[in-house]
């Protein structure tokens, strides 16, 4: 489980220079591009991977070149070497990056995902190249609304496989989700489809948690922005320990005029890395009823 | 785990399905005990696609029941077991007719006329896809029977399931198999068809790999064993691993499925790691367009790959070996099946084989229609009973393969050269063909020529002198381009058909040789059609994972079709053209596999050195 994010207690890891952008980097073996990246000041987009996932490389968003690989390379999951070069800005890697931000925007809608707009901005992103959207082939379909707590809206979804990891093995062991279908029709559903009350879900939320487009969205949040209330710089954020048990999971409560409008969890927590239980996730509905009664 | 199980109910054909083909409920009490949880899921999950294949046979689609009944025996969930199942096109997830004919649609039969079939298939049986008769038709990616299209496949679920290939067809053919299904279709030509060398007496000494295609019967140990079988394992056991490492070295075999890559290092990487198990997968998925010659061997001789095989386990320490066999070659499955049993009967396969000293056994998995399952890693999530996906390298099969563990994957011909190498060593082997380009080639010629089939040559005939060999372009008509390398290879134009087929003269034109397609195309045929073809055949084979591939091979295919119906402006098609350039050049650059990374090769080549989109404009 998340062997990438074990950190090997005692051992200290030796540490590994490579180049990025012409300057020398100096990261402990094991480390990531992408890691190299960070702690050498240079941004990149991702988007499937998660902090608290293991990678699966599939975006290609955050691709970079390595001199002496064929093809361009993906930052979140490649290692580093000793002596790499890796060049994260120059054409070649914009315009991969570019064109997996436009092939994106051209078939999913993006309007939930603030991080990917302020990318296709600087990247130049301009989806519209390819043609009438109205007869493009893109993920368009109606919001799956089969519950009171959560909505899936897969045209949103990106097929980062965030979800699926987040409720099979590496998280929740509900196994309630799968990637199914092939290529442009491959999608996230259940078994046959079911409705989610039919389907092995347990409602915690983890898969809300990492989706990185609104595509799992609380059920509050999508009624608020169907109604046009919906206002983030108007929300506040209070951390808190969940009541319910005695594990002490954190909360992130989000608050809009006083009402808690949905909860997410801190992912640098050392036990529950912003996994909850549907009492933590949702359970705030019953402390409104109440609070209402 | 605990898993939540669907409540519909199996009916009684798919119980006896699951029960011959995974026994009972294996999630026995004790079980867990004994193997401890996750061990129990792995030891159960490879065999997910047998299971789904059972279902598929005996009723006809995957049902609701069948699939839960199934998660139950092997526990596995259902919503993965949905997502395994629905990635593959042979598999239905909704009812369909027990009979279906698979109608093929693509490149070689384009040449051969299957567009004018498909059209009368529709006239005569209506629309493909239909529900709520007993039989209907659909049109279908390469059959792998390009030597004698247009060709299709008929496949009847039922107790036993029914298949037949029927070749070259015509739409009567279709409507009588939709109405009384596959076993109306008398004996399948010969195999040896496909080999017109094997017509010839001068032709038939040149063959080394196919030499005994149509001369031994394929279903008798005894007869393959007096055509000189099992003597070049012999000698590999006498020589011991190091040196038969070392000969297929020496010999500078390398890969036939495609990459080029060399055979003998890779069986020293995984014959050096100190990790057990080994494995060794045969790659005979088969399923790149206007490939099959893999098919023609297995058919042909199939104790020829068992025997290469065992000689590779031999030498690089597997003790399993897995051939992934594309799942629309019924009559390849048949005779390796048999092959199989027959020699592990005679201790040729199993615990000590032929009492030499090491184990060695053979499983057959079948592929359920998907290209992507031919990729080296892609081939391993489907043996285990995952989604063909390929997976991300490094790491490298040679360390992390099948099961994690340390893996030989090599194509059915590359594999079954290594027989002349055992028998004439490999410095004899490196004198045939050029220095880089070693020993004999089989090449799969189609499309326009009078004598298409497989054809196997020294590396080192030039291209022309190829079509030549295959009887050259029919009468009256003239070759306007030749597709090397299938749909993920390139075109070469007909001026420019004067260089060796060998491995380097094909990088030196900027094309591949691929896995030794060879299609050629005359004036009577649309270019525009096949280029859309290709480009349909990418994106519906895209497994999906990566967005320049599932996302870049659907617009690829929407710019081409706008600018092959002609109905825009010159500047218009100016602008989709470079459009198709920046979406093919972030596939090549920033996809995960191989086929993202060819699925604008062939396009590209057409537009570059066919002008194949000049004047196209309305
Ligand atoms: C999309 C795709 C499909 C492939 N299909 C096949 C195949 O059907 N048979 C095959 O031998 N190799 C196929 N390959 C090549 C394999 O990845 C691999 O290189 C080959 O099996 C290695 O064996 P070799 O070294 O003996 O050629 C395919 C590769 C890709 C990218
Ligand atoms: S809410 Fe939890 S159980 Fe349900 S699909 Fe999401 S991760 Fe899986
Ligand atoms: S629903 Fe969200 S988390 Fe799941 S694959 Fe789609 S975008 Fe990713
Ligand atoms: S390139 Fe295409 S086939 Fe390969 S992993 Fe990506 S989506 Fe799948
Ligand atoms: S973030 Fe690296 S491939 Fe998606
Ligand atoms: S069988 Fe039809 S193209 Fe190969």
């Amino acid at each position: 489980m998340n062997m990438l994010h074990e950190t090997p207690v005692g051992l200290p890891r030796r540490a590994v220079t490579l180049q990025i952008d012409g300057d020398d980097v100096k990261v402990p073996e094991g480390s990531t591009i992408l890691d190299a990246c960070k702690s050498h000041g240079t941004d990149l987009p991702t988007l499937c991977y998660g902090d608290t996932l293991d990678p699966v490389n599939a975006c290609r968003v955050c691709v970079v070149e390595v001199e002496g690989s064929r093809a361009l390379v993906p930052s979140c999951s490649r290692p580093v070497e000793s002596g790499m070069v890796v060049h994260t800005d120059n054409e070649r890697a914009r315009h991969s990056r570019k064109m997996v931000l436009e092939l994106l925007g051209s078939s999913v809608d993006l309007s939930a995902a603030p991080r990917v707009y302020g990318w296709m901005q600087q990247y130049e992103a301009d989806p519209s190249r390819f043609g009438d959207v109205n007869t493009m082939k893109t993920v368009r379909q109606p919001a799956k609304v089969d519950n009171d707590l959560y909505v899936r809206d897969y045209s949103r979804c990106i097929l980062c496989y965030k979800c699926v990891d987040a409720c099979g093995e590496q998280w929740q062991n509900s196994f309630a989700i799968a990637v199914a279908g092939r290529g442009f029709d491959a999608r996230i559903s259940t078994e046959f489809d079911v409705e989610l009350p039919d389907s092995a879900c347990v409602y915690c939320g983890n898969c809300i948690e990492v989706c990185p487009t609104g595509a799992l969205m609380f059920k509050t949040e999508h009624d608020m922005r169907a109604a046009n209330t919906w206002d983030e710089d108007a929300q506040q954020q209070t951390t808190t320990i969940c009541p319910y048990c005695g594990v002490g999971c954190n909360l992130t409560l989000h608050t809009q005029d006083n009402t808690i409008v949905k909860v997410t969890s801190p992912h640098d927590h050392a036990i529950t890395s912003g996994n909850l239980c549907i009492k933590g996730r949702f359970g705030f509905q019953h402390v409104q009823t109440f609070a209402r009664d | 785990m605990d898993l939540r199980f669907p409540e519909a109910e199996p009916t009684l054909a798919e119980v006896q399905a699951l029960d011959a083909a995974v026994g009972p409920s294996l999630v026995a009490e004790g079980w867990e005990r004994e193997y401890g949880g996750a061990h129990r899921a792995e030891a159960l999950r490879h065999r997910l696609l047998p299971a789904l294949h059972a279902l598929q046979d005996r009723v006809g689609y995957i049902s609701p029941g069948g699939l839960g009944e199934l998660c139950r025996r092997l526990d596995v969930p259902p919503a993965e077991a949905y997502g395994v199942a629905s990635f593959y096109a042979m598999f239905s997830m909704r009812e369909r007719p027990v009979r279906v004919a698979h109608v093929c649609a693509d490149l070689a039969c384009q040449a051969l006329g299957a567009g004018a079939l498909l059209d009368a298939v529709q006239a005569q049986c209506g629309d493909p896809n239909q529900t709520g008769v007993p039989g209907t038709w659909q049109p279908s990616p390469c059959l792998g029977l390009c030597e004698r299209g247009p060709a299709m496949l008929v496949t009847e679920a039922g107790d036993p399931a029914h298949e037949a290939v029927v070749a070259p067809a015509i739409a009567d053919d279709v409507a009588v198999a939709l109405r009384v299904g596959p076993r109306n279709f008398g004996v399948e030509v010969p195999v040896v068809a496909a080999v017109p060398q094997a017509a010839t007496p001068a032709g038939a000494a040149g063959l080394v790999l196919l030499q005994r295609v149509g001369i031994v019967d394929p279903a008798s140990l005894d007869d393959y064993r007096a055509h000189g079988g099992y003597q070049a394992l012999r000698n590999a056991v006498t020589m011991g691993p190091l040196d038969v490492i070392r000969e297929v070295t020496e010999s500078n075999l390398v890969g036939r499925g495609g990459a080029a890559f060399p055979a003998g290092r890779k069986w020293a990487a995984v014959a050096n790691q100190p990790v057990r198990t080994h494995y060794l997968v045969c790659n005979a998925d088969e399923s790149e367009p206007g490939t099959f010659k893999d098919r023609v061997i297995i058919e042909g001789d199939p104790f020829s790959l068992i025997e290469s095989m065992t000689i590779c386990a031999f030498a690089t320490g597997c003790e399993q070996g897995y051939i992934y066999l594309r799942g629309e070659y019924p009559r390849a499955c048949e005779h390796l099946q048999h092959a199989i049993s027959v020699a592990r009967d005679h201790g040729y396969l199993g615990a000590n084989v032929m009492g030499l000293g090491f184990s060695f056994d053979i499983e057959i998995v079948r592929g359920a229609g998907a290209y992507i399952c031919g990729e080296e890693t892609a081939i391993f999530n489907s043996i285990e009973g995952y989604r063909g996906e390929p997976r991300n390298k490094p790491p490298f099969p040679v360390e992390v393969g099948l099961f994690g563990k340390p893996t030989v994957v090599n194509n059915v011909e590359t594999l079954v050269n290594v027989i002349p190498i055992m028998l004439h060593g490999g410095a004899a082997f490196a004198a045939v063909g050029t220095p880089a380009s070693t020993g004999t080639k089989v090449f799969c010629v189609s499309g326009s020529v009078s004598k298409p089939g497989v054809y196997e040559v020294p590396y080192g005939m030039t291209l022309r002198e190829m079509i030549e060999l295959a009887g050259g372009v029919p009468a009256g008509r003239s070759l306007t381009a030749v597709l090397l390398g299938g749909a993920a290879g390139s075109f070469v134009p007909a001026d420019d058909i004067d260089f060796p087929l060998t491995i380097e003269g094909a990088r030196e034109h900027n094309t591949t040789l691929g896995s030794g397609v060879v299609m050629v195309l005359d004036d009577t045929i649309d270019l525009l059609t096949f280029l859309r073809r290709i480009a349909a055949f990418f994106r519906d084979e895209s497994c999906g994972q990566c967005v320049p591939c599932r996302v870049g091979t659907v617009r690829q295919e929407e710019a081409l079709v706008r600018i092959t119906l002609g109905r825009q402006s010159r500047a218009e098609n100016e602008l989709d053209v470079a459009l198709l350039r920046e979406v093919g050049r972030v596939m090549r650059d920033a996809s995960i596999c191989g086929l993202g990374h060819t699925a604008w090769s062939a396009i590209e080549s057409a537009i570059d050195r066919l002008g194949a989109l000049q004047g196209v404009d309305a």
